[in-house]
């Protein structure tokens, strides 16, 4: 039941693995904005978060990455084909698509990512070279230590906001049958 | 060639699953023997149903095909195999192709952390059942993208009514399931037991939650009765909705008006569904023997113990298939003297003559040792395929309202309040 | 067509001036061919959402033109065709024909041709009624009540054709009595019959009955109130299970049936549910009956004096019976020959599918399918 760290446990090809699941996240997102059945760019997306769990994996955090799984990929991605499917799409697929504001698009892009380079070459100094290791066995409950300790109030609203959102969802879509 | 062997004797004496060991031949091997031993059981579940359905309304089922139908789904999957590929004029291709494979995709990962004893899994992730609950909701995926690549109404509303059942049960599911680990943080003799306060180190491991219920002495079936009862029993029922199975079956049933996702598929891929469907029933009643059946541990393994017990249900596995020999040979004596049936006759006698060999290898004290957990794994999840069957037969139909009203206003609230009194006993006790 | 005084115009049925579509409507077509229908049946629903809003049977597709062969056979050569029209109840069908044309000509059956045409008539009542339960449940999802009926079913048609030589379509009887003796052993047969099947009515009970699911997919599914029925002119186990107390072998009584003691099951509410107690209701009923008919079998002549040119004299006659489900009625009008001038059948079936549209108002469209199934239709009997 323990799993600590023993000698045959050690990590294997973390560069390898960081770089195809970061590429496939990647991939993902561009088949997502590039797509243009919409279906193509959902399953596209839910292919990049499970990359993304897999990259959680790597980090040592398996309980993020499983719920990730769950929630994420086998939810609301769910949800969103379902919108996606019971819309009827062909009719904005045949229109043309309204990209007339190309430059403007380019240009933002080209700020925040130039933004995100002044960041990063500016405070190289403040990120550690390595963050701390969490224990990976005990991941899970250390997560329910703190998100039922420290951080009990947060939770709470959080939940309660959901549950406004579910109650208003069902008031709104609410008819005979 | 030495190191070679090395690396492969070096398992041997390990107590770790191979995936947590970390040796990469060992696991390939458990790969192998899993998946194998899966689609075996896949295919024998095809002959088990058509059989134990037939029975159950009075007739034989297959009788033709190989004696007493036993090479039916043999002939079913060269049927499949050989039949024309349809694609729907219209559809998606890519993901017409895709879905079905998802959903057998999904099916078989889930069972990398299934535990057949405590070092026979793949690995032993210590988010077992956090990763087979999700894994298995990716099969949820696989019947949206089916019913979309039809590009049919009938099968894209039958496809997001199964899925929309799917997605519902799985909360009842998870309720159900957080109550059973919530059980394994407590350490105490007996149902009732008093105990210093509960340690609070619980595990969602799957080899874990087996051996919780080992050191608790109790099955959680039977902890702060009846609610690990009331527990398990939402689990089953949520399972059996969760993968489309009777009486929540309407999404695929061909008397309603809605066809099923399924639709436009034949042949090869059609059959990836159903092996889809099979394995995933495989995988949710795995699910449910190790957390409230006691995984791989023989009945009474606490209350009946010694030597004499240990070797009394140690004999079970080769009784049971010197029994099913048995019943073989009383096959061959009744088959009809007529030159026809001459190759069935002896094909059922060798069918018999194999299965008396197995039980009597069982016998052998290494085998017998072995093969302990396995058995009692297999036997009890055997036990929910009965069930599955057993259903089928005897139930109508929920129409499709009132199985949204069973999930979500009857078994989730049920769910809750189990999880909140076990969270109360378990605190108080 | 909807008279503004009849008792019917609450329920604002379709007039010919008023669309059948409309804008937020779906029109959804159960065709001919579906497993669900009981045969050829077509069935136009108009549909919003989930929900029904009305709909339309299209039958016509059985259709063979038996009254029309009627006028073109005699009497006796037309006692086979009524068999063909209620495929699945053939006995009382050539019941209903043989007292008919009996009136007509002013005979009457002699008392052992009437035991032995109750003790089949009502084994027909059984058979009818289990054949209705297995293809129900079937509808419903429940897929082994029909092999266990169907199953059962098969002693009573091994008796038929032990009897008359055919298990389906077995012209028994003739006008005037039986054509047949009994074979030696009948009475035997029927009572290892009755002594079997007692126990198989409790076990298909077990089945469904206090099931949870059945009950939930048949409570308040397809209800229909005795005014309605009244006013459709349904007849039989509907009529029954909507509360009135009307059946013909008690309220009109035929054949010999005042001599048997049995009850009428009634029901309350008019739903699937009801319905299906009162046929189980009447499966064991026709058990009492038959094991009453079967210990006091007279001996006698099984035909009466009837002439061999059969010519009725001028005049009509209209004579029905209760049938398995419902009121079968026929109308022949005789000009003196030997072939009728007119032969009409007022079929259960054929009137009970109007109520179908009353029926499914307000139901969700999975119901429909267990409300034709309650209503036990035949096309044969529906389309003739």
């Amino acid at each position: 039941m323990q799993q600590a760290v023993q000698p045959g446990m050690q990590p294997v090809a973390t560069t390898f693995f960081f770089y195809l699941l970061s590429g496939f996240t990647l991939l993902s997102g561009v088949f997502v904005i590039t797509r243009k059945n919409p279906v193509h760019s959902a399953l596209a997306l839910i292919f990049g978060l499970l990359a993304q769990a897999g990259l959680y994996l790597m980090l040592y955090a398996p309980f993020v990455a499983g719920v990730q799984i769950i929630l994420y990929a086998g939810g609301i991605m769910v949800l969103f084909l379902f919108v996606i499917m019971l819309v009827n799409l062909e009719r904005s697929q045949r229109e043309e698509q309204f990209n007339g504001q190309w430059v403007v698009g380019l240009l933002a892009a080209i700020a925040l990512g130039g933004l995100f380079v002044t960041v990063y070459v500016k405070g190289k100094a403040l990120f550690p070279y390595r963050i701390a290791q969490p224990v990976e066995n005990t991941n899970t409950q250390q997560i329910g230590l703190m998100l039922y300790g420290q951080y009990m109030f947060a939770f709470e609203i959080a939940s309660l906001l959901l549950l406004v959102a579910i109650i208003g969802a069902v008031v709104m879509a609410k008819k005979r049958i | 060639m030495g190191q070679i062997i090395q690396y492969i004797q070096s398992y041997r004496h390990s107590d770790l699953t191979p995936g947590a060991a970390g040796n990469m031949f060992w696991a390939l091997v458990y790969i192998m023997l899993v998946f194998v031993g899966l689609s075996v059981a896949v295919i024998a579940m095809n002959w088990l149903e058509r059989k134990i359905l037939a029975h159950m309304q009075v007739r034989l089922g297959p009788m033709r095909v190989g004696p007493h139908g036993l090479l039916q789904p043999i002939a079913d999957a060269i049927k499949l195999l050989l039949k024309e590929d349809i694609m729907p004029a219209e559809a998606d291709a890519l993901i017409f192709w895709v879905a079905p494979f998802v959903v057998v995709l999904a099916a078989f990962t889930v069972f990398v952390v299934v535990p057949f004893g405590p070092t026979h899994a793949i690995t032993d992730m210590n988010i077992g059942i956090l990763f087979m609950l999700g894994v298995s909701s990716l099969s949820v995926l696989g019947v949206v993208m089916a019913g979309w690549a039809s590009n049919s109404h009938y099968p894209l509303i039958g496809a997001l009514r199964s899925s929309a059942q799917m997605v519902s049960y799985e909360v009842a599911m998870g309720m159900a399931v957080v109550s059973a680990i919530l059980m394994t943080s407590l350490h105490g003799l007996g149902p009732y037991g008093v105990s210093a306060a509960s340690s609070g180190t619980g595990t969602l491991s799957m080899i874990g939650i087996v051996q919780a219920q080992n050191e608790q002495h109790v099955w959680f079936l039977f902890k702060f009765f009846p609610l690990g009862f009331i527990a398990f029993g939402i689990f089953a029922i949520a399972m059996v909705a969760e993968t489309n199975r009777a009486p929540f079956d309407l999404p695929e049933a061909e008397s309603e008006l809605t066809a099923g996702f399924h639709t436009e598929y034949s042949g090869l891929r059609w059959s990836l569904f159903m092996l889809g469907e099979y394995a995933a029933m495989i995988a949710v009643s795995s699910i449910a023997v190790t957390l409230w059946l006691g995984g791989w541990y023989r009945p009474f393994a606490n209350s009946l113990t010694g030597d004499t017990w240990d070797l009394v249900f140690s004999l079970f596995p080769g009784l049971i298939f010197l029994g099913l020999a048995a019943i073989a040979f009383v096959g061959v004596r009744r088959m009809p003297k007529h030159p026809y049936f001459r190759v069935q006759t002896i094909g059922l006698a060798g069918f018999g003559a194999v299965l008396g060999l197995i039980g009597l290898i069982l016998f052998v004290p290494p085998v017998r040792d072995r093969i302990q957990d396995i058995f009692w794994f297999v036997a009890k999840v055997a036990g929910f395929m009965y069930l599955y069957i057993w259903y089928r037969a005897t139930f109508p139909r929920y129409r499709f309202d009132q199985l949204m009203k069973v999930g979500w206003k009857v078994l989730l609230p049920i769910g809750i309040g189990v999880l909140i009194l076990t969270a109360i006993l378990g605190v108080v006790l | 067509m909807t008279d503004q005084n009849s008792s019917l115009s609450h329920l604002d049925l379709e007039t010919p001036e008023k669309p059948f579509l409309d804008a937020n409507e779906l029109v959804i077509n159960m065709g001919p061919q579906h497993p669900a229908t009981h045969g050829v049946l077509r069935v136009i629903l108009r549909l919003d959402g989930e929900k029904v809003l009305g709909l339309e049977c299209v039958i016509g597709y059985l259709h063979r033109g038996v009254e029309k062969i009627g006028e073109h056979r005699t009497y006796t050569m037309f006692n086979p065709y009524v068999d063909r029209m209620d495929y699945v109840a053939a006995v009382s069908n050539g019941l209903g024909y043989c007292e008919t044309v009996e009136k007509l000509l002013n005979v009457e059956a002699p008392p052992r041709a009437q035991y032995v045409r109750v003790i089949l008539t009502e084994l027909n009542r059984i058979a009818s009624h289990q054949l209705w339960l297995g293809t129900h449940a079937l509808d419903i999802g429940a897929i082994t009540p029909l092999f266990y009926t169907f199953r059962d079913r098969e002693e009573i048609l091994k008796i038929y054709e032990k009897y008359c030589g055919a298990r389906l379509t077995t012209h028994a009887f003739r006008i005037g009595g039986l054509q047949y003796e009994t074979y030696a052993g009948f009475e035997k047969d029927v009572k290892n019959f009755l002594d079997f099947f007692r126990p198989k009515i409790d076990e298909y009970e077990e089945l469904l009955t206090t099931n949870r699911i059945w009950v939930e997919r048949t409570k308040n599914v397809g209800n229909i109130s005795a005014q309605d029925c009244i006013a459709l002119g349904v007849t039989g186990p509907v009529l029954r299970a909507s509360g009135v107390k009307w059946d013909l072998r008690k309220a009109q009584p035929y054949a010999n049936y005042k001599s048997f003691d049995f009850d009428i099951p009634i029901g309350q509410n008019g739903d699937t549910y009801d319905r299906y107690l009162v046929r189980m209701g009447e499966m064991r009923q026709s058990v009492r009956i038959v094991q009453q008919a079967v210990n006091a079998l007279p001996e006698g002549p099984i035909m009466a004096k009837v002439p061999k040119v059969m010519k009725p004299a001028v005049g009509e006659v209209y004579h029905s019976i209760e049938a398995p489900k419902g009121e079968l009625g026929y109308f022949i009008v005789s000009d003196g020959s030997t072939q009728p001038y007119r032969v009409r059948v007022r079929p259960p079936s054929f009137v009970n599918l109007q109520a179908l549209d009353v029926m499914c108002r307000g139901q969700l469209v999975a119901d429909v399918i267990a409300v034709i199934g309650t209503l036990d239709i035949v096309l044969g009997e529906v389309d003739r």
